[in-house]
């Protein structure tokens, strides 16, 4: 079981240059598999732009009180990047004053930041039509101060998404550290008392699903469909929708992939299952990322390979929302993830 | 020559087949992906019989492919090994069911 960041353990997939470069090294560099520019050109979708944008997502720090192996944030108590309030309020300036109708807030737990409730209780006056916190659940549980999280994230009408690897305990402990499925489970019933996840209630509460090894995850319906029924059969649980989100093929879950002999295998079948339609919805065409220094990316993941926006546009301080529209999307071979099969987003499958 | 009959890459080479005979592959192809579509039986249950098939016929392309299949569905490990022993309990019955014959015969042989 990890117990320790990439970061803290000093290890060379904590550089995102050294990720870049063997991303693009292997199969991609000997011409066995094309890359994912060249993809996109076959399919007439080079370069990769930006539509109307809809999502903010604010990476509030990597802190976090799990250090779950698929990680592509590489979180851990270990952490210390965490945004800080002077951040946080140019990230209110653009909530208010721009097109953005869903804020979502991630991390490393979000709920780790000092200032995450002053924000939420500021940002859920601003008229957003979703606002999203991703929560791990454990969190919840993790220090009496978070007790009553469930009942502040109703306050404000939060929209709760979590992420569950498996209905069973053993696969979601493997992946997420020991513990961590009891707990989750009985947040999970914490929630759905207040009012979460119930047919008809306005309390949104979904989960997502990131499949626990090397593989892809199957339709999203048919998942959504057994975890519910697990989960209320076995717990009397429920929930409102299941995201499936693809493992991309970084950080943490590529530190898995290499070590487990699955690296070359994945990357054939995510360049094999590659969907042009679903480029046409990736979530960087509508999302923008802000990272815990305020620096802005295209997604989370690539903020985690530090793949900047142009020094004119890239912070949160500089935001212009016509100049970002006019932006590029940063591309390399990970983004085969967002791609493979019915696609993936933060938001679930996406074609 | 491989130095094993077998070659896990061979597995996603399989469609190559049509190369050689395109209208027979092709009908293959299509058959196969029908009959794995949600029907009156799931296509999660159908990926079960698929992969206790596979072990009693022995495949390991197919043992790879279904066990995959498997996890993605989100199928339990003990609902695989359950699968596969009915898988084996019918091999092996058909193996007993023999003993029959076998008997039957001893039997008009013998005085």
């Amino acid at each position: 079981m990890l117990k320790k960041s990439l970061k803290q353990r000093q290890n060379d997939l904590s550089s995102s240059k050294y990720q870049l470069d063997f991303l693009d090294g292997g199969n991609f560099k000997n011409g066995e598999l094309p890359t994912f520019e060249s993809m996109l050109k076959r399919s007439n979708q080079f370069p990769l732009k930006p539509s109307k944008l809809e999502i903010l997502q604010i990476n509030m720090g990597y802190m976090c009180n799990q250090v779950c192996a698929h990680c592509h944030v590489d979180a851990g108590p270990d952490r210390k990047e965490i945004m800080t309030k002077e951040t946080l309020e140019l990230c209110l300036d653009v909530i208010e004053n721009s097109g953005v109708h869903t804020v979502d807030l991630t991390g490393g737990a979000p709920e780790m930041n000092p200032n995450f409730r002053w924000f939420v209780e500021k940002a859920s006056k601003l008229g957003v039509s979703d606002f999203i916190v991703r929560s791990n659940l454990t969190i919840v549980l993790a220090n009496k101060k978070f007790y009553d999280l469930p009942v502040f994230f109703k306050k404000h009408n939060i929209h709760v998404v979590s992420s569950m690897p498996h209905w069973t305990k053993g696969k979601t402990d493997k992946q997420r550290g020991e513990g961590v499925f009891n707990s989750s489970i009985e947040t999970l019933k914490k929630l759905n008392k207040i009012g979460y996840g119930i047919p008809n209630s306005k309390l949104k509460l979904d989960l997502v699903y990131n499949p626990s090894g090397a593989f892809l995850p199957a339709n999203q319906k048919q998942l959504e469909k057994s975890f519910k029924k697990a989960l209320f059969n076995d717990f009397g649980i429920q929930f409102n929708a299941l995201f499936t989100i693809t493992n991309l093929p970084i950080s943490r879950f590529l530190e898995y992939l290499i070590a487990s002999e699955n690296y070359d295998e994945y990357m054939y079948t995510l360049v094999e299952a590659y969907n042009p339609n679903a480029v046409s919805r990736v979530m960087c065409k509508n999302t923008l990322s802000v990272g815990w220094d305020g620096q802005l990316y295209d997604c989370d993941f690539n903020q985690m390979l530090g793949l900047k926006l142009n020094k004119s546009i890239g912070h949160i301080k500089k935001f212009n929302e016509k100049k970002l529209a006019e932006r590029t999307i940063q591309i390399s071979q990970h983004c085969y993830g967002c791609t493979a099969g019915a696609g993936s987003s933060c938001q679930g499958a996406i074609a | 020559m491989n130095k094993t009959y077998y070659n896990p890459a061979d597995l996603k080479n399989f469609t190559k087949i049509s190369e050689w005979n395109e209208e027979l592959g092709t009908k293959f192809f299509d058959y196969y992906g029908k009959v794995f579509e949600d029907g009156a039986l799931s296509s999660r249950e159908k990926s079960l019989i698929a992969l206790a098939v596979a072990h009693v016929v022995k495949c390991p392309y197919c043992i790879d492919a279904y066990t995959k299949d498997g996890l993605e569905r989100g199928i339990t490990k003990q609902e695989m090994m359950e699968a596969v022993h009915a898988g084996a309990a019918i091999e092996s019955g058909a193996t007993l069911v023999h003993g029959v014959q076998m008997m039957n015969k001893y039997n008009k042989l013998s005085m």
